[in-house]
């Protein structure tokens, strides 16, 4: 294992295009540190965001994650460009060659996949540490490490996103078409779901249909879903909610095991299908 | 004689139709140097790509070292190029090498031991897309070699390059033949082949037509030019002869094609015993270039 990430890691680290993204990437999840010295002012009367409980222990692993996350398409671009340049350089070809097998060169790739979303994790775990200990107003350790879910979440989310991406890469061997093929992915899931929800079964905004839940099981729908948006979660904004008058927003924020499952059981799919193409194709 | 690699009844169908490898069975035995020949398309370049893991084959097998290991572990031990110098562009020559090590699993020692033997130590800092074809097909041969290979598979090495480069790539697989590797060398450059290769298999549109030695190649298709003043007796006389196949005529010269090989000397007295007197004798053998296009004509 350790043989195969030095290998990999070479390949991705002499890349200067890949290490400029690698390192924008870290540097703007730490732009979430940022937000905290944002102040609106009304007049005399000033408002910290940092002060209205968006740091605040447990809250602030929900937020964090959520946010992080939005940056995953910076690592996506390297995971892409990575493997349809292995295509392009011909050295997928000349690694098999040299002694690489098949299965050696997909786990080689999917280590990469699992040390992005873990070095991601981790980065967003110290940071959200470090950012909850200046500003939460509960510290007690029993609150500090409640919902850590959303940690858990978070990585998977990120795996799941990043095998997809390989999984695109070794099936269409362009990176710009790969990115390409990505949004149109997204974009049909989204246009199958409207169909059949409002075409098909005729429903309305309000409830909910078989194309709810069907919804549930594509792809990148699925990924989405682990973690809930958190703005409405959001204390501020809740009391606003209520001072309009507006119906009380009971939502469920939490991170479920079926909704996980439904995520790994399309990493699986990533994976074992980003095999079988490899392997039956001549190069 | 150790076999390296043992090829049986090897097939490869391309999308259903493309019948690119038809039944083709060699033995690669340690220390000669072979030549795959075979004109554009014949299908050199899917054999090699089967038996290096990179083409799956349609049917039949093949066996590296006897079939004790298998086909990653045993390409470990293999040096290899095909087609054209596949590397890193954004990388130094130094890291290529290096990163090739790492998949193969030997010392970074080797680098600038082989980096010296194909001449780029002076370039070794400089990025691989800097390079020339000529650099980049002399670094290919480098990597090959980096675990000093039992055999070294080289898929048109001289391929695009300019007289130097042609000549530079033939000294260095000179060199290593005659450090005593085992070679494999698929090419469309027929005195290329002849120069250096022991041994050859010819292959045309997926068919193997030949397998053996170049000499007995060469040597199992002497004839004969002869001249004489009266032509048509000196015909007369030699289809008389038991030994001789067929007589043809070109530029004034009778061209005698044997089915057994008889010495000048005995065929100058033949003609001597009937009366005729001749002007010319010469006994030539077929190029390797002319023995190649017979046999791959139609």
């Amino acid at each position: 294992m350790k043989r195969l990430l030095s290998i990999e890691f070479q390949k991705i680290w002499k890349n200067k295009a890949s290490r400029v993204l690698l390192l924008a990437y870290f540097v703007l999840l730490s732009s979430i540190a940022l937000v905290a010295s944002i102040k609106f002012s009304f007049g005399t009367f000033e408002i910290r965001i940092a002060d209205q409980g968006i740091f605040n222990f447990p809250y602030i692993w929900h937020f964090n994650t959520f946010v992080a996350a939005l940056f995953k398409i910076f690592l996506a671009v390297v995971i892409v460009s990575m493997m349809a340049n292995e295509y392009t350089y011909g050295t997928l070809k000349q690694n098999l060659i040299d002694g690489l097998s098949k299965k050696e060169f997909i786990y080689s790739k999917f280590l990469v996949v699992g040390s992005f979303a873990l070095a991601s994790t981790l980065f967003v775990f110290i940071m959200s540490l470090i950012l909850g200990y200046s500003f939460s107003s509960y510290t007690e350790l029993s609150i500090v490490f409640t919902d850590l879910e959303y940690l858990l979440a978070f990585f998977i989310k990120l795996f799941a996103f990043f095998s997809f991406c390989l999984f695109l890469g070794i099936l269409v061997k362009r990176s710009a078409f790969a990115l390409g093929f990505l949004t149109l992915w997204f974009i049909a899931e989204q246009i199958i779901y409207w169909i059949v929800k409002f075409v098909i079964l005729s429903g309305d905004d309000k409830h909910k249909n078989f194309g709810d839940t069907m919804i549930k099981y594509f792809p990148m729908e699925s990924m989405w879903n682990l973690s809930k948006e958190p703005v409405t979660r959001f204390n501020a904004v809740k009391t606003i909610e209520n001072a309009m008058g507006g119906a009380q927003n009971i939502k469920d924020y939490g991170v479920h095991f079926s909704e996980v499952s439904i995520v790994l059981v399309w990493t699986f799919i990533f994976i074992l299908t980003s095999y079988y193409i490899l392997k039956k194709r001549d190069l | 004689m150790e076999t390296i690699l043992k090829i049986t009844n090897l097939n490869k169908i391309f999308n259903k139709h493309l019948h690119a490898v038809k039944n083709v069975s060699f033995e690669i035995k340690k220390g000669n140097v072979y030549g795959i020949l075979g004109p554009n398309g014949s299908g050199k370049s899917t054999t090699l790509g089967i038996v290096l893991n990179v083409v799956n084959k349609t049917s039949g097998d093949f066996e590296w070292f006897g079939g004790k290991s298998n086909t990653h572990d045993a390409l470990k031990k293999v040096g290899a190029i095909i087609e054209r110098p596949n590397f890193y562009p954004y990388m130094t020559a130094k890291e290529n090498l290096e990163l090739v090590c790492k998949i193969k699993g030997t010392s970074l020692s080797k680098v600038d031991e082989k980096l010296e033997l194909v001449g780029l130590l002076e370039r070794k800092n400089d990025k691989f897309r800097t390079y020339s074809l000529g650099m980049k097909q002399r670094l290919a041969i480098a990597s090959a070699l980096l675990n000093d290979p039992e055999i070294l598979i080289l898929d048109e090495p001289t391929n695009g390059l300019d007289p130097q480069g042609i000549r530079q790539i033939r000294d260095i697989i000179r060199i290593i033949a005659s450090q005593g590797t085992t070679i494999l060398l698929a090419s469309h450059l027929l005195d290329e082949v002849e120069k250096v290769c022991s041994h050859v298999v010819v292959l045309r549109k997926g068919e193997m037509l030949y397998q053996g030695s170049v000499h007995d190649m060469i040597e199992n298709n002497s004839f004969f030019e002869l001249k004489s003043d009266d032509k048509e007796q000196l015909k007369l006389a030699l289809q008389n002869h038991p030994s001789i196949e067929k007589i043809e005529e070109e530029e004034g010269k009778v061209l005698v094609y044997l089915k057994q090989d008889i010495a000048a000397k005995d065929l100058n007295s033949y003609l001597f015993e009937q009366k005729i007197v001749l002007e010319h004798l010469v006994k030539r053998k077929n190029s390797l270039e002319e023995q190649f296009l017979e046999l791959t004509k139609n």
